[in-house]
């Protein structure tokens, strides 16, 4: 696949057209039904919670939370290819992988309401918290690749980053330094176009991020991010590759991102209806559920019960998440070490003095 | 017993751990084949091989960034970075993740690793090679910073260091790499992080230094005995997290502290100490607290340097001005 998709060539890994007909036989996954099925109702899922979060935070009940509208495959994908033992190295507009690592949302909630518990994603094995400092996880994820080479495990690491990110000097880093010590790194990049507001031709001259994986002699291709078969074929691919021991993968993932960067965001201010009509025809559940239809896997009633269902679920972790207990003055200072320093426990000891104080005078 | 310098010492506490555990990697620009570039990794890639032991690319922020994952999955990575002006691209991972991943994962991710970078003035070097940056990491919440001032220190203080679950940023006083030979122990020990020595007693004055300058305090505190007065020597060893205490206990007894350190004045250890010593030793203050540091300047080149580097002179002239106010 690496061979007949380099990216020197320009041509980008599909395997769906927009109206879900298959035109790359050669491509095409094997997947049981069953699997197609649950992929589509992960995505389906995905994209229920997020449209739900942001009429959360507009009813002011959680914080700024960047939306993953419109780039639900890639996550979906990445999640039918990895396994327990794989890391997952995010950024922060990944929900699907996340989920499908164990996290849930009554996690990512918690998150965007504001406390740290949220990140540790507890039941989600090998998974970093999310990074909000842009590419900087993708060093990371490259470290970990050493750890798993060092002590020859068969493990791949999946790190996440959008097409911006790729400005940054630590995906240069990260890339180089994985390609040099041939660990196996899946280095997961989303294009959806834009950096909050800076369109992706103002980042680089180049022709494609997939393009860069030639000059650092890594494995790279560039896949339609809104096919979640391409995308599916593309992951298995790269997993095969790095578990072999042949070093990292770049994979760039062509989508749009449908949302706001946040719920800050206005995107009305820098694209146009048009642009997002036309990328409305790509959108990656239309195209598998066209699919599956046309397979008879699938049904528009299938899909309305289920969507009710999902809101439910939405709303039950969101109110968890609500309800979790109140901050405590220990988890400010609990966690900053292993060994506190005296000073520091000190620092707590005074406040919560005050604390009494304040209480006192009531 | 072996005679060390404080190359030898920071050598045999990376070898005494990398022989102990097999979770210990060091790498770094030269830190491989080439023992580094003061020959503190040599011979130590020859012992461990080439996947312990290595040269990486050159990328600071590509070292620390990786050893956070290394430390992430379990392994323990002590990294150099070749100077400490050169580590600045390094910042963004040591404050964004080296100091936070333990907090913001809940415990989970445990950043155990050491980043050593040799640092400070007074070796005619270039420019970015002199600078003395601890103020900078002791600010940041989440890492704790060490600094030897002798081949002994620094052997105990590396392998506490290296032991320590929380992550160290380690600093050598390149200047007296090779000045200082002692007879250090061949077998492993440990000297505490966060525990200040007092190194000689006195009545009339506490200094509180550290590092490469507790030689220059030394030698002025030769021409202080001459002039009949005892000084206290305090060598602080871990800038955070700082020994209070003994800070404080010492200045009750003597009245009087004076700070000595290379780095800018302004906002600096001496700065904290004088604050500290506001708060815990108020009444006992027969003097204003002084600072004996770098002026608030870029450290000049070689043929100026010596206006910037603390001479013993120096250092007594501030003694006698701060026991006679």
């Amino acid at each position: 696949m690496f061979e007949e998709y380099n990216p020197i060539n320009e041509k980008i890994f599909r395997v769906i057209d927009n109206d879900g007909k298959v035109i790359n036989k050669k491509w095409m996954p094997e997947i049981d039904n069953e699997r197609l099925v649950k992929a589509y109702k992960d995505m389906l899922f995905a994209r229920t919670a997020d449209l739900q979060t942001v009429s959360y935070q507009r009813q002011g009940r959680i914080y700024t939370y960047p939306p993953n509208y419109g780039q639900e495959a890639i996550s979906v994908a990445t999640g039918m290819v990895m396994r327990d033992e794989d890391w997952l190295v995010p950024a922060f507009r990944e929900m699907g992988a996340y989920l499908a690592k164990g996290g849930t949302l009554k996690d990512i909630f918690l998150v965007f309401m504001g406390h740290e518990d949220g990140n540790v994603f507890k039941n989600a094995n090998h998974m970093l918290p999310m990074s909000v400092p842009i590419a900087s996880q993708l060093i990371h994820a490259t470290g970990i690749g050493y750890e798993i080479k060092y002590n020859k495990k068969k493990e791949v690491v999946y790190a996440f980053c959008g097409d911006s990110g790729t400005s940054e000097g630590d995906f240069h880093e990260a890339v180089n330094m994985a390609g040099a010590w041939k660990v196996p790194v899946i280095f997961m990049i989303q294009n959806n176009q834009y950096g909050i507001s800076t369109p992706f031709k103002v980042q680089t001259a180049s022709k494609s991020i997939a393009i860069k994986s030639v000059a650092y002699g890594i494995a790279g291709i560039q896949v339609d991010g809104n096919d979640i078969f391409a995308m599916y074929q593309a992951i298995k691919a790269a997993s095969d590759y790095a578990l072999a021991g042949n070093g990292p993968v770049l994979i760039e993932a062509m989508t749009y991102r449908k949302g706001a960067h946040t719920t800050s965001d206005d995107p009305t201010k820098y694209r146009t209806k048009e642009e997002e009509d036309a990328w409305d025809l790509t959108d990656p559940l239309k195209r598998m559920k066209a699919y599956l239809i046309s397979k008879k896997l699938w049904s528009q009633k299938e899909e309305d019960a289920l969507v009710v269902e999902f809101k439910k679920e939405v709303e039950r972790q969101f109110v968890e998440a609500e309800n979790y207990p109140a901050y405590k003055i220990g988890d400010v200072f609990g966690y900053m070490y292993e060994d506190m320093p005296d000073d520091l426990k000190k620092q707590q000891n005074d406040y919560e003095n005050f604390l009494k104080w304040k209480e006192a005078r009531k | 017993m072996k005679v060390m310098n404080m190359v030898n010492a920071v050598n045999d506490a990376l070898d005494i751990k990398l022989k102990e555990d097999r979770n210990i990697i060091v790498y770094g620009e030269d830190v491989g084949v080439e023992g580094g570039v003061f020959r503190v990794t040599e011979g130590l890639q020859a012992k461990y091989g080439a996947d312990r032991v290595f040269d990486s690319p050159l990328a600071e922020s590509g070292i620390v960034g990786t050893a956070i994952g290394m430390a992430a999955a379990g392994l323990r990575p002590v990294v150099e970075m070749q100077f400490s002006g050169f580590a600045y691209p390094a910042l963004n991972q040591i404050i964004s993740h080296v100091s936070r991943l333990h907090n913001r994962s809940r415990g989970r991710y445990k950043m155990a690793m050491v980043i050593r970078m040799p640092y400070g003035g007074g070796i005619n070097a270039l420019e970015h090679h002199s600078e003395s940056m601890e103020a900078f990491y002791a600010h940041i919440p989440g890492l704790k910073v060490v600094i030897p001032s002798t081949p002994h220190d620094a052997k105990g203080l590396l392998i506490s260091a290296i032991e320590s679950n929380d992550p160290v940023i380690f600093m050598e006083p390149k200047r007296i790499y090779r000045a200082i030979k002692q007879e250090v122990a061949e077998e492993k020990f440990t000297v505490p992080i966060g525990k200040a020595k007092v190194l000689t007693q006195g009545t009339d004055v506490t200094i509180v230094t550290y590092g490469a300058l507790v030689r220059e305090v030394q030698k002025a505190m030769v021409m202080a005995k001459e002039a009949g007065i005892s000084v206290e020597l305090i060598d602080l060893r871990t800038i955070y997290p700082i020994d209070k205490e003994t800070i404080a206990a010492s200045v009750k007894k003597t009245g009087r502290i004076i700070t000595v350190a290379e780095a800018p004045t302004s906002f600096g250890i001496g700065a904290e100490i004088a604050a500290i010593i506001s708060e815990e030793a108020f009444l006992h203050l027969e003097a204003p607290p002084k600072r004996v540091g770098g002026f608030d300047t870029i450290v000049p080149l070689p043929r100026g340097e010596h206006f910037y580097l603390i001479s013993p002179e120096r250092i007594f002239y501030e003694i006698e001005r701060t026991v006679k106010y």
